[in-house]
C-alpha cells in the first residue's frame, strides 16, 4: 500500500524547497510555523497578519492588562524556536485563487502557495449600531490595541462602566473593573453570566459572584441603545426594560465573529460558522470535496470530532489554537497514511472574581449535571455533565487539580451519572439536576464552542455558503 | 511472588539500589497478593490515580490494615495531633492548605520563598566555612556536615524560631527523624520513649510558640498561620500545632535526602559536576532531573480506595491500601527514554518526584531553591570531591530514601563568592 501513488518525491520536494504560506499571524498561525520548522520544513515560510504586531498572547487582555499589571506590548507569545519567515504584517489577506494558489493582500501584492494554513480566527463582534459604536468610550476587547486602550480609559477612573454580555469575556472584564475599584454595570440577555457556555446551574453560581462583589447585574436585557453627548462621547445605555445607565465606558462583549470574507467567492467552504476542514484539518470546498493543499487551524476551523458525535466543533479555546496547529502543521508535511486527526477534548480556562474556572468536554451538550465534589455554595467544586447516559464534560471551580480525572472519564465515555463515590461528596452531589442550558434558538452572548452538527456520513447534510 | 518483590524492596539490603526491583515490579502495573496493598508502579497508572477522586489520603476510609510490609504505626507524626493536612481530603485538606499558604506562597505572599534567597545563601556558606574550617578534608560527612543541618535551620527560620532555640529543635528533629528511621539494633521500649518525649517537649514548646505569636505577632509563618483572617478564619490551636509539625517533619527529611542523594549522584557523574562548576545555572535542571532519577519519597503508601476501581485491567476493591511506586514510575520506559540514565539535559521532565494533584508536595518551591542553592555551592567551592564509599551507608527507611553518611574526601575549599 505505501507509497504507490504517493512516494512520488513530492513530499520531499515540499519539505525542501516548497512554499507555505500561513494567514493568521497569531497563535495557531506561530505555533503551526514552529512544528514546521522543528519537522525539517527548509522551504519559504510566509506568515500573513493584519495586526501590525508580532504573535502575542491574548488571555492577559481581558486580565493582568485591565489591571494595569501588566503592559498590552508586553504579552508577545514565547517562541519555542526560530521560524525564519518572511513576515507581512499589518496587511491583511483579501483574497484567494485556489487554482492558480495565490493569496491576495490588502497592499495588491500577491502571494503563491504549494500549501495554504488558514488560521485568521475571530475578531470581536461589533456594536450592531455602527454609529454608536464609533461614540468615544465605546469598546470591544480582542486585539492588543483594544486591551491597551480599554485599560487607558479604565485607568481615567470612569464613573462607571457598561459591560454588554456576560460570556466569559465579558464577565473578566466586569471582575477587573471591580477590581480596580469602578462601578460596573454588566447587562446579559440570557438568564445569567455564562448560561451559553455552562448552563444555568453555574450560571446562578457565577451570578452570585458577580452580585457578591457589586457588580449591577441586569438580566434578561438587552440593552436597545447607547446615547452619545454632543462631543461624540457615550454617557448612556438605554436597556429593553426601559432603564437607563449612565456610563462613560462601555464594553461590547458580545462573543465572536470568524473572519472569513476575505475567502467569499473562492470557492472554499467559508462562512460565517467557520471554515470546515476535516479531523486531519484539510478545508472543504463548497461542493463538501476535501482539498489537498489548504489546510485549516484555531478559532477559524470547525472540524467533526469522534468523541462528540462526529459533530462539528468550533472551539474558541486557546489549547485548541495550540493542537490544531501542530496538527495541521504535522499533516501538512506527511504522506496520508501518517495523517493525524486532531481529537483535543475541548478545555479552557477563566480565571474571574478570584476564581479559577476550568472545563473539559463540551458543556453545551449536556442534559444534566451533577455536583461530585465540593458544593455550589462554597463555589469550591467539581461538576460532570451528562448526555445519553454518558459523561460529556465537566467544570471546575477552584478545583481544577482534579480535571485530568474527568477528562479521562469523558475519553473512556464512562456511564453518568457516575456510579462511584468520590472525595468531599456533598448531599447535592446524590443527584443530577437538569443542566439548564438556553433554548438554542434564543441567542445568548457568546458561547465559546458553537455546535454544528452533522456525521460525514450523513447523506442529508447542507451547506450554507458564505453570504 | 509481588508480595515476595515488595518485601525485597522493603529489604534494607536494597536499600542503595531498589531500581532494578522497580524494573521487574513494572511488569505488572498493578499487583496484589492476599492481603497486602496494591501496588501501582508504571507512570500513567500512578499519574492518573494521583488526579483520582476516588482514592483518598485519610487512613480512616481504610477497611482492614490487612498485612503492611512496611508495618506502619497508625500515626508517625505526632500521636497527640489530629491529622495534617497531608492525611485529610477536601474540604478539610482544601482549607488548611489554603490557610497554611496564605502565608507562604502565591497569590498571597508570591514574595516569601524568594525573599529567603539571601538567608539561604548564608547559610549554605556558613555551613561550607565549616567543612573548611574542621581542619580534617580526607573525611567529610556531606550529611552530617551540610545536607542535615541546612534544611532544618530553614524550617526554623520560615516558622519564625528564635534563634537561641534552634540547638533544640536540631536535637527534637533529629530524634524525630530517627523514629521514622529505627535502627533495628536499638532497643525500642528506649528508643519509643525517646520519640514521645521529643513529640511531647516539641508539641509544648510550639504550643508555648503560637500563644506567644497570637499576643506579639512577627512577620514568620508561624505567626500568620497563628493570627490568620482570611476567608477561612483562624486555625485553632491543634490545627497550628498538626500543621506547624507536619512542615517541620515534612520540610526537612525530604530535603536532606534531596541534597544528599544530589551530590551522591553528581560524584557518580563527574561529568555533569564539572558542568555545574562552570554553570551554576545548570542546577535548575538538575534538581528536576534529581527528583526524576532519585526521588527523596520513593512511595505514597498512605492512599486508598473509595469505591471499587479499575486501573489497567485490575478492579481494586473499595477500601483497598494504595501504594503509588512514585521512583518506579519515574523510571518508566513507556513515559521516559532511557530512563536509567542520569541526564540532566532531558526536556520531557514530568516527573512525579514532588507527586501531583492536590497534595503535590507544598514545599516545592523552597526545597527546589534549597536543593539548588546547595549544589551548586558545593560543586562550586569544593575541590576536587570524590566518594569514600559507594554506595554509602543508607537510611533505614524505604519511603523517605537516602544515604544516613556520605562520606567524602576533597582537596580544598574555595573561600565565598564576593
Amino acid at each position: 500500500m505505501t507509497g504507490e501513488h504517493t512516494r512520488d518525491g513530492a513530499l520531499e520536494h515540499l519539505k525542501r524547497e516548497g512554499r507555505i504560506v500561513i494567514v493568521g499571524a497569531s497563535l495557531a498561525g506561530l505555533r503551526a510555523a514552529e512544528t514546521m520548522r522543528d519537522k525539517g520544513f527548509a522551504g519559504s515560510l510566509t506568515m500573513i497578519g493584519d495586526e501590525p504586531y508580532e504573535p502575542y498572547d491574548r488571555p492577559p487582555l481581558s486580565k493582568q492588562v485591565l489591571l494595569g499589571n501588566a503592559v498590552a506590548d508586553h504579552t508577545a507569545l514565547p517562541r519555542r524556536r526560530a521560524i525564519d519567515a518572511d513576515w507581512r504584517l499589518g496587511v491583511p489577506a483579501t483574497g484567494l485563487d485556489m487554482a492558480a494558489r495565490r493569496v491576495r493582500l490588502g497592499n495588491g501584492d500577491e502571494v503563491e502557495y504549494d500549501r495554504l494554513l488558514i488560521a485568521t480566527g475571530v475578531r470581536a463582534r461589533p456594536w450592531p449600531n455602527p454609529e454608536e459604536g464609533e461614540l468615544e468610550g465605546v469598546f470591544v476587547l480582542r486585539t492588543r490595541d483594544d486591551g491597551e486602550g480599554l485599560q487607558r480609559a479604565l485607568a481615567a477612573n470612569p464613573r462607571r462602566v457598561l459591560v454588554i454580555g456576560a460570556g466569559f469575556t465579558g464577565s473578566e472584564i466586569a471582575s477587573a473593573c471591580r477590581e480596580r475599584g469602578l462601578k460596573v454595570t454588566v447587562a446579559e440577555r440570557g438568564s445569567a453570566p455564562l448560561v451559553g457556555a455552562l448552563g444555568a446551574v453555574i450560571g446562578e453560581v457565577a451570578a452570585e459572584m458577580h452580585r457578591e462583589h457589586e457588580v449591577d447585574l441586569r438580566t434578561g436585557v438587552m440593552v436597545t441603545a447607547l446615547e452619545g453627548d454632543p462631543a461624540g462621547r457615550v454617557r448612556a445605555a438605554h436597556l429593553s426594560d426601559g432603564s437607563t445607565v449612565e456610563a462613560d465606558v462601555v464594553v461590547v462583549s458580545l462573543g465572536a465573529q470568524r473572519n472569513t470574507e476575505w475567502l467569499a467567492g473562492s470557492g472554499l467552504g467559508a462562512g460565517p460558522r467557520g471554515i470546515a476542514c476535516d479531523a486531519g484539518c484539510r478545508a472543504f470546498d463548497v461542493r463538501g470535496i476535501v482539498t489537498d493543499d489548504i489546510y485549516v487551524a484555531g478559532d477559524v476551523a470547525r472540524s467533526p470530532h469522534a468523541l462528540f458525535g462526529y459533530q462539528f466543533l468550533s472551539l474558541e479555546h486557546w489549547g485548541n489554537a495550540v493542537a490544531q496547529a501542530d496538527t495541521a502543521a504535522h499533516n501538512m508535511l506527511s504522506e496520508s497514511a501518517d495523517r493525524r486527526p486532531h481529537l483535543w477534548v475541548p478545555a479552557f480556562w477563566s480565571s474571574q472574581f478570584g476564581v479559577n474556572i476550568k472545563s473539559v468536554g463540551v458543556p453545551p451538550m449536556g442534559t444534566e449535571i451533577l455536583i461530585t465534589q465540593g458544593s455550589l455554595s462554597e463555589r469550591r467544586f467539581a461538576a460532570v455533565y451528562g448526555y445519553q447516559g454518558r459523561v460529556i464534560a465537566a467544570v471546575t471551580f477552584d478545583n481544577c487539580r482534579w480535571l485530568p480525572f474527568y477528562e479521562q472519564q469523558i475519553e473512556s465515555t464512562a456511564p453518568f451519572p457516575p456510579p462511584f463515590s468520590t472525595v468531599d461528596r456533598r448531599p447535592e452531589g446524590n443527584k443530577p439536576v437538569p443542566a439548564d442550558f438556553p433554548d438554542p434558538s434564543v441567542p445568548t452572548h457568546g458561547p465559546t464552542i458553537t455546535l454544528s452538527g452533522y456525521s460525514p456520513a450523513d447523506r442529508k447534510m447542507t451547506f450554507t455558503p458564505g453570504r | 511472588m509481588t508480595q515476595a518483590l515488595l518485601r525485597e524492596i522493603i529489604d534494607y539490603a536494597n536499600r542503595a539500589n531498589p531500581y532494578p526491583l522497580y524494573e521487574e515490579l513494572r511488569q505488572t502495573p498493578v499487583s496484589h497478593e492476599g492481603n497486602g496493598p496494591y501496588v501501582v508502579s508504571t507512570y500513567y497508572e500512578i499519574q492518573s490515580l494521583l488526579h483520582d477522586p476516588r482514592i483518598s489520603s485519610d487512613s480512616r476510609n481504610l477497611k482492614a490494615t490487612g498485612d503492611d510490609p512496611l508495618g506502619q504505626s497508625a500515626d508517625d507524626e505526632g500521636t497527640a495531633l489530629p491529622p495534617s493536612f497531608l492525611k485529610l481530603d477536601p474540604p478539610d485538606h482544601d482549607r488548611l492548605r489554603r490557610m497554611t499558604n496564605r502565608p507562604f506562597g502565591p497569590p498571597h505572599s508570591p514574595h516569601r520563598v524568594h525573599d529567603m534567597r539571601d538567608e539561604l545563601d548564608g547559610l549554605v556558606a556558613g555551613l561550607i566555612d565549616g567543612i573548611a574550617g574542621s581542619g580534617d578534608l580526607d573525611r567529610v560527612d556531606l550529611v552530617d556536615q551540610f545536607a542535615y543541618p541546612f534544611p532544618v535551620t530553614v524550617i526554623c527560620r520560615l516558622l519564625g524560631v528564635p534563634h537561641e532555640d534552634e540547638p533544640r529543635f536540631h536535637v527534637w528533629a533529629e530524634t524525630l527523624a530517627a523514629s521514622l528511621d529505627p535502627d533495628p539494633d536499638a532497643d525500642p521500649t528506649q528508643r519509643g520513649k525517646g520519640t514521645t518525649d521529643a513529640r511531647m517537649e516539641l508539641g509544648m514548646y510550639l504550643a508555648g510558640l503560637i500563644e506567644e505569636r497570637r499576643k506579639n505577632p512577627g512577620d514568620d509563618m508561624l505567626s500568620q498561620l497563628a493570627t490568620a483572617d482570611g476567608p477561612d478564619g483562624a486555625m485553632t490551636t491543634m490545627e497550628a500545632l498538626s500543621t506547624s509539625a507536619l512542615l517541620l517533619i515534612a520540610g526537612h527529611e525530604t530535603t536532606v535526602n534531596l541534597i544528599t542523594n544530589g551530590m551522591l549522584t553528581l560524584l557518580r557523574h563527574p561529568d555533569v559536576l564539572k558542568r555545574l562548576r562552570e554553570e551554576p545555572g545548570l542546577s535548575v535542571p538538575i534538581v528536576e532531573e534529581l527528583l526524576r532519577y532519585e526521588p527523596p519519597v520513593q512511595l505514597l503508601p498512605q492512599r486508598t480506595t473509595l469505591s471499587d476501581i479499575e486501573v489497567a485491567g485490575v478492579t481494586i476493591p473499595k477500601g483497598a491500601s494504595l501504594w503509588l511506586m512514585l521512583a518506579s514510575g519515574n523510571r518508566d520506559p513507556k513515559r521516559f527514554e532511557n530512563p536509567d540514565r542520569f541526564d540532566p539535559d532531558r526536556k520531557d521532565i514530568q516527573h512525579l518526584g514532588l507527586g501531583s494533584g492536590i497534595h503535590s508536595c507544598f514545599g516545592a518551591p523552597l526545597a527546589r531553591q534549597e536543593a539548588q542553592l546547595a549544589l551548586s555551592e558545593l560543586a562550586r567551592r569544593l575541590v576536587n570531591p570524590r566518594l569514600l564509599e559507594d554506595p554509602p551507608p543508607y537510611r533505614q527507611n524505604a519511603v523517605l530514601r537516602g544515604p544516613r553518611h556520605l562520606p567524602i574526601a576533597c582537596d580544598g575549599v574555595l573561600p565565598r563568592a564576593g
